[in-house]
């Protein structure tokens, strides 16, 4: 993947500086660290820092069509590059490199803004139709690849990550308190807002047309499911073949690269599937990457070991330590430039360092499978709760919550009647939309508690009510397991795995992730599947399971879902303090900063301090008070020092 | 401190981080109003454990018991006089 930053002057001709351009380009030097590439016009101006992936040599951008009046800035990759390449070669179009990226000007040329539904791929580009004096911003499909704008004194200024704009808007940031209510429910704020007030992101599947000073927002492809029931009516034994197919096509389009291309392998079912079908099909040497923790409970070693024996990768494997969170955690937020509700960032953050460090550019992990083909133990809880919303009185029907969240100690230590006060909410209104994610949200929203006056007071619309707001009409008509599917992908994996935990992390060290999973021929196959074929009772994944049995050891076929988390209050709270986290969450600063309530913080500090936190709340608490905290400091409190000021570089991390 | 005023001032202080009394009623339930989730739960067990010297056994983990201050006022008095 490649950083891109521009700027477009919405009122016609001005000029642009290359200096500012330089500027924006310069904050994205690792997510291209292989070169940097300017255009510029009386209209607009691109920036371009490259990962040199595919066309080693002539691949410089910005990229041109045949008589310079398309240009383009792009990041991402188009994997079927070569079959479209093909396709515009017959058409007459004479191309200048080898690369991806030049089909999209001359797929433009052809087909105008239709040209986006032929690509397959992860990318966020500019194109600039320098005949019609038309921008387009465009943004993959579900979110893969990141790309922000703003807009000031009649420029649309873009990037592929905030801390690009930020030196050119030469105003300190403000905190969008509407955001962070959003993020303390769903995880995420709701696209297309950031944390950062007025600065906003293009939002999966999206295109923006900008001509003169209109601009016109438009969804080229959305998630959607069928109707009233109109699923798949053909065999299971045809569907498994077919998911068996585009699997194996969307892995192996996946290795299309000019450096070796490598794999995370974490002992899930997912990035087993994936590392077995290159060691069939790829033609590649195998190289995989994983973590592990000291916490036995978050530790997969044994699984990932089990598969390096099965395919016999070469393995390379980092140890994530509990005060790795701590020591790793500020950088952590300077990029994921938003603040978070879980420490799971940082681990990923050292696996791609580890990926780093052994010469590798390119690895393909496993992200959406369990949101595509239904793994989360989301879905099982919200299908229990539906079964149990039937016959709420029934004292059998709930014994069934047990079988939720096998790994979690607290879980399987409770009652069935505290499991079914806690899972009972709404039952009598198991219709709502929303149904599957009351329980989730409703747990995330308790960190709201500790909000200070000021930021209460500033909340205009309740965040549930906002997203009913953005969420299609058709919904209504979807099975209920389809909905969760839709609110797990939308909110969640968009605006938290595939951003803070997925590119942020991935591209801060330089590393594309791609994400098989995520082809959509595969997402829009799995939609028409019936949730009973993806979730057979309560066995998970069941329809990838029966296509991909015989790549995968059984143990791991058979084992019940771990997710993927990270310590979150164990990784700050040791036998000595850490100076950042105490000055922090000192009275003072919350004071200062004035997001929360300086007292309850400090109420919460005390008992974690004692060592009586343990449950969800105050763990998720922890993390998003300091997160935001952080973010504050870094973006906010040192703006000018951070992105104003001419030897930043070596500010921006400084210890407090 | 009587029972009630202790248990009071624990999920003030651990779960609703203020001394304000009013915020709270004797029958508000805590999973209802989301002051303790289901983890939290057993925070508050090892302290009535710890403080009122009983044991809580797995059987007795149930709202009945602990999911309002009069309920886990009346849970302790009723295992403090089988003690």
């Amino acid at each position: 993947m490649c950083g891109i930053a521009g700027i477009f002057n919405l009122t016609g001709k001005k000029p642009i500086t290359r200096t500012d351009l330089v500027k924006m380009t310069d904050q994205l030097s690792h997510r291209g660290p292989d070169g940097k590439g300017y255009y510029c016009d009386s209209y607009v101006g691109f920036g371009h820092a490259r990962l040199s992936i595919i066309d080693l040599d002539t691949g410089k951008q910005p990229i041109h069509n045949e008589d310079k009046s398309v240009w383009v800035v792009f990041n991402g990759e188009i994997f079927n590059y070569i079959e479209l390449r093909k396709m515009l070669k017959k058409k007459g179009h004479i191309f200048y490199t080898s690369t991806d990226t030049e089909v999209l000007v001359h797929l433009y040329e052809e087909y105008g803004t239709k040209f986006v539904k032929y690509l397959n791929g992860q990318f966020a580009f500019a194109l600039w139709d320098r005949k019609n004096i038309k921008l387009l911003l465009v943004r993959d499909r579900v979110g893969i690849v990141p790309l922000f704008y703003t807009i000031k004194n009649n420029q649309l200024i873009f990037a592929s990550e905030i801390k690009a704009i930020l030196p050119i808007i030469n105003k300190t940031p403000i905190l969008n308190t509407q955001a962070l209510d959003q993020i303390l429910t769903f995880w995420s704020p709701l696209s297309p807002d950031t944390i950062f007030k007025d600065i906003y992101e293009v939002s999966p599947g999206n295109i923006i047309e900008v001509q003169n000073d209109r601009y016109k927002i438009e969804s080229y492809w959305e998630w959607s499911f069928p109707e009233n029931n109109t699923y798949d009516s053909r065999p299971f034994e045809e569907q498994i073949e077919e998911l068996h197919h585009i699997l194996i096509d969307a892995t192996k389009i996946r290795l299309r690269s000019d450096v070796p291309v490598g794999a995370y392998l974490s002992g899930g079912l997912d990035s087993s599937v994936l590392v077995a079908l290159i060691h069939n099909y790829g033609g590649v040497p195998l190289r995989t990457f994983s973590i592990g923790f000291d916490d036995e409970s978050l530790d997969e070693s044994l699984y990932q070991k089990l598969m390096i024996q099965h395919v016999k990768t070469d393995h390379s494997h980092v140890k994530c330590h509990s005060k790795s969170i701590a020591d790793n955690f500020i950088r952590t937020i300077w990029n994921t430039e938003t603040p978070v509700v879980r420490t799971g960032p940082v681990p990923m953050g050292l696996l791609s360092k580890l990926v780093h460090e052994q010469g590798y550019k390119v690895v393909l992990t496993g992200e959406g499978s369990d949101e595509i083909l239904g793994g989360y133990d989301l879905f099982k809880e919200t299908k229990i709760r539906q079964f149990w919303a039937k016959n709420p009185d029934s004292s059998l029907r709930p014994i069934l919550l047990k079988r939720l969240y096998p790994y979690l100690d607290l879980t399987q230590s409770q009652t069935i009647s505290y499991l079914k006060k806690f899972f009972g909410d709404a039952l009598d209104n198991s219709e709502l939309l929303y149904f599957s994610h009351i329980p989730r949200w409703k747990t995330t929203a308790r960190c709201k508690e500790f909000f200070s006056e000021d930021v209460n007071n500033n909340l205009s619309i309740d965040s549930i009510d906002r997203m009913l707001q953005v969420i299609p009409d058709s919904m209504k008509n979807w099975h209920y397991f389809n909905r969760a599917q839709y609110l797990e992908a939308k909110s969640l994996m968009a605006g938290y795995l595939l951003s803070s935990q997925g590119d942020r992390m991935l591209m801060s060290n330089s590393i594309e992730g791609r994400f098989p999973f995520l082809d959509h021929r595969l997402i829009e196959f799995s939609s028409k599947i019936h949730p009973n074929n993806k979730m057979k009772v309560l066995n998970e994944k069941y329809l990838l399971k029966q296509a991909m049995k015989k790549y995968v050891p059984n143990s791991i076929i058979d084992r019940s879902k771990q997710p993927y988390r990270a310590p979150d209050i164990s990784g700050f709270f040791f036998d000595k303090n850490i100076d950042y986290v105490e000055h922090l969450l000192s009275e003072q600063t919350i004071r200062k900063y004035n997001y929360f309530d300086p007292k309850k913080v400090n109420m919460l500090y005390k008992k974690i301090r004692n060592g009586r936190a343990i449950g969800y709340k105050d763990n998720m608490s922890l993390v998003s008070i300091l997160s935001t905290q952080i973010w504050h400091y870094l973006f906010v409190e040192n703006y000018t020092e951070n992105f104003l000021s001419q030897n930043k570089q070596e500010n921006i991390l400084s210890v407090i | 401190m009587v029972i009630e005023q202790k248990i009071r001032d624990y999920i003030l202080e651990n779960y609703l981080f203020t001394d304000d009394q009013s915020v709270l009623n004797n029958n508000d339930s805590f999973l209802d109003k989301g002051i303790i989730d289901s983890t939290g739960i057993l925070e508050v067990i090892y302290f009535i454990e710890e403080e009122f010297a009983i044991r809580v056994n797995d059987e007795d983990m149930i709202p009945e018991n602990l999911d309002s201050i009069n309920n886990i006022v009346t849970f302790i008095e009723q295992k403090q006089r089988v003690a």
